[in-house]
């Protein structure tokens, strides 16, 4: 029998799991991130630090993020556009779950693809009609694996991905927003 | 020895208890089958077959093994078996107060005190509603029930209804609402769903007859989580008919996502309800799968059946206005929890849960029955506290032997 190596350390994950059950402060985490307005619509934004495991703690180098947007609305286009960020972490993070369930339940994947659709009625943005709203009114996500498993089974990764996903479950469920003047 | 609860449960902790002549009494705040009395909607039946309507000692008898008993007729059941098991309890007793003492523990109740060396907590885990905090922002104009209140649709407000949960109650309460003729919308978080027959047979013998009722608390992988399940997607009807959603949806009620929230007077669903549609078919999928692979160890005939995915609705609605009218009235069928308010002893979790070991509460002396996944797969249903309560009294009963 082969090993099943996605380069997921489960272990380590199913420890923390047992771990964080009896201590849920160490549970607790706050993650940032740092925006300066650059010129027009373009915008940067960092992301070092974050606060876990009951102390500050860091990534092992400062990323940075241009956002902007594209030349049909008038922009420079120095960077992907913010909404286009979810559904960068949208994907990220459905992956990262299919790679981890994957290595917890034994299989041993060759390819992950996915491509995701968000559909965008920019029509509530730019407040041409109030009945259309500003965000995503439809998301779409389309997988293509390749792993020593049944259809079936690369069906239940995927829908265990979801079940565990931090991003899924931010964008299909609200959450409370606070914007503040300092 | 004092068992606490005169349902199945404290009943066959009783007949087990005589059986090994060990002098108790059973203490019940009201009657005989008192939940079943009090605590159950008009139409209920089982939705367990009556040849599993079986009890220590009491094993079905009557004409019609797979048929779904009333709520009246498992009153009849659990009297006949507190009679021929001659059961001794105290009725109108409610026990206020259990504490631990030198040697055992203190029992208080409205007819007096108690001392006692063990004590069998059979009070049920379905005392009170499990009803999400989001309840309390739902405006005063709308009505809000429980199961434990719900009587028949004809008792709710004329008008639209939002049932929350889609567990056996919420499917259940659904369905008559609907037929009812009032509007009916079901928010859908995880669920378990079931056909109500498999290959011509009842999907509950399908359980019994491959062993997954009888599957040991210490061999379920994630026991957390076992215990956790919500109650399958199944009703009791002479008809014998699947209530999926699918079938829900047919009747016209309107399926929306699970409730995540309150905002300005607006109830908001999560956009999710495709991926619970999906785990509950993969995961009937897999059930069915271990079944056919039973039959065909086994040598039966016929071949493994397939049932539509659940249907995804075209569009779902991810958030109601809850002040304009069209719901009147939100069912909480949320699930149920047990109530431990009297027990004075620390062995009651944050999540309001006993700490026990297959029914040994983390107390010694004490013990419990009738809680999910006990012991089996099978724990809270009636055919399964023969097993259980034969285990728990034998431990009990060495528990007595080495401290006399
Ligand atoms: C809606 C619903 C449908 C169900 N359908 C089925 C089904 O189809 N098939 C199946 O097998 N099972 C079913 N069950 C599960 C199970 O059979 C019932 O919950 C059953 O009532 C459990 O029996 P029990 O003896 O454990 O508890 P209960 O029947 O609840 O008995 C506990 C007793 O303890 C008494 N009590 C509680 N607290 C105190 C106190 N402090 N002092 C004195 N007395 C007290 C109560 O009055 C009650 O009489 C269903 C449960 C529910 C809630």
């Amino acid at each position: 029998m082969t090993t099943v190596d996605n380069g997921v350390n489960v272990q380590a994950l199913l420890d923390a799991r047992k771990v964080l059950a009896g201590a849920p402060e160490a549970a607790q985490f706050t993650w940032r991130a740092s925006s300066k307005w650059q010129n027009g619509v373009h915008s940067t934004t960092t992301v070092e630090k974050f606060f876990g495991l009951g102390q500050e703690q860091a990534h092992k180098s400062e990323a940075v993020f241009d956002a902007d947007h594209p030349e049909v609305f008038a922009a420079e286009d120095n960077g992907i556009t913010p909404i286009e960020y979810l559904l960068v972490g949208l994907a990220a993070c459905l992956t990262a779950g299919v790679a981890s369930v994957a290595q917890n339940r034994g299989i041993q994947l060759r390819s992950v693809e996915s491509t995701v659709e968000g559909q965008h009625d920019i029509r509530g943005i730019l407040g041409v009609d109030s009945d259309v709203r500003n965000g995503f009114n439809d998301i779409k996500v389309t997988f293509k694996i390749d792993a020593d498993a049944s259809p079936q089974d690369i069906e239940a990764l995927v829908a265990q991905s979801q079940k565990r996903s931090a991003v899924f479950d931010a964008l299909t469920n609200p959450t409370n927003v606070t914007v503040e003047v300092a | 020895m004092v068992v606490i609860g005169a349902g199945h449960a404290g009943l066959a902790a009783s007949h087990f208890l005589t059986e090994r002549s060990i002098d108790h009494v059973v203490l019940e705040r009201g009657e005989v089958a008192n939940s079943w009395r009090r605590e159950r909607w008009e139409s209920l039946r089982l939705l367990t077959p009556n040849w599993q309507s079986r009890l220590p000692g009491l094993p079905y008898a009557g004409a019609d093994p797979d048929g779904y008993m009333t709520a009246g007729e498992v009153v009849e059941l659990v009297d006949r078996f507190a009679a021929v098991s001659r059961a001794p309890v105290r009725t109108g007793t409610n026990v206020t107060s259990v504490s631990g003492v030198d040697g055992g523990y203190h029992v208080t109740t409205s007819r007096g005190e108690i001392r006692c060396r063990a004590v069998v907590i059979a009070s049920g885990a379905c005392n009170q509603p499990a009803v999400p905090r989001i309840s309390e922002a739902v405006p005063a104009s709308v009505e809000q029930v429980t199961p434990l209140e719900y009587q028949s649709p004809a008792k709710l407000a004329d008008g639209g209804v939002l049932v929350v949960g889609a567990s056996a109650t919420g499917v259940q309460l659904a369905s008559e609402i609907r037929a009812s003729g009032r509007p009916v919308t079901l928010s859908v978080g995880e669920h378990v769903r079931l056909p109500r027959t498999y290959r011509g047979r009842d999907i509950l013998w399908w359980m019994d007859a491959s062993g997954v009722w009888d599957q040991r608390y210490d061999e379920v992988d994630d026991l957390t989580r076992a215990r956790r399940l919500p109650s399958p997607q199944l009703v009791g009807t002479p008809e014998r008919g699947t209530l999926d959603l699918n079938a829900l949806a047919a009747a016209g009620v309107e399926l929306v996502g699970r409730w995540a929230a309150v905002r300005d007077g607006r109830a908001l669903f999560s956009g999710g309800l495709r991926n619970v549609f999906s785990l509950a078919d993969l995961k009937m999928e897999r059930l069915l799968a271990t079944f056919d692979e039973w039959a065909r160890a086994h040598g039966h005939d016929g071949s493994p059946e397939r049932f539509a995915p659940t249907r995804v609705p075209a569009s779902t609605r991810l958030q109601l206005d809850l002040g304009s009218g069209e719901i009147r009235t939100v069912v909480w069928a949320t699930g149920f929890r047990p109530d431990y308010r009297w027990l004075d002893v620390p062995v009651v979790d944050p999540k309001g849960q006993l700490r026990h070991d297959g029914g040994a509460v983390e107390s010694p002396g004490l013990y419990a029955l009738g809680l999910p996944v006990l012991r089996r797969r099978k724990s809270t249903f009636i055919h399964g506290i023969e097993d259980d309560a034969r285990d728990v009294i034998a431990h009990l009963a060495g528990y007595l032997a080495v401290r006399r």
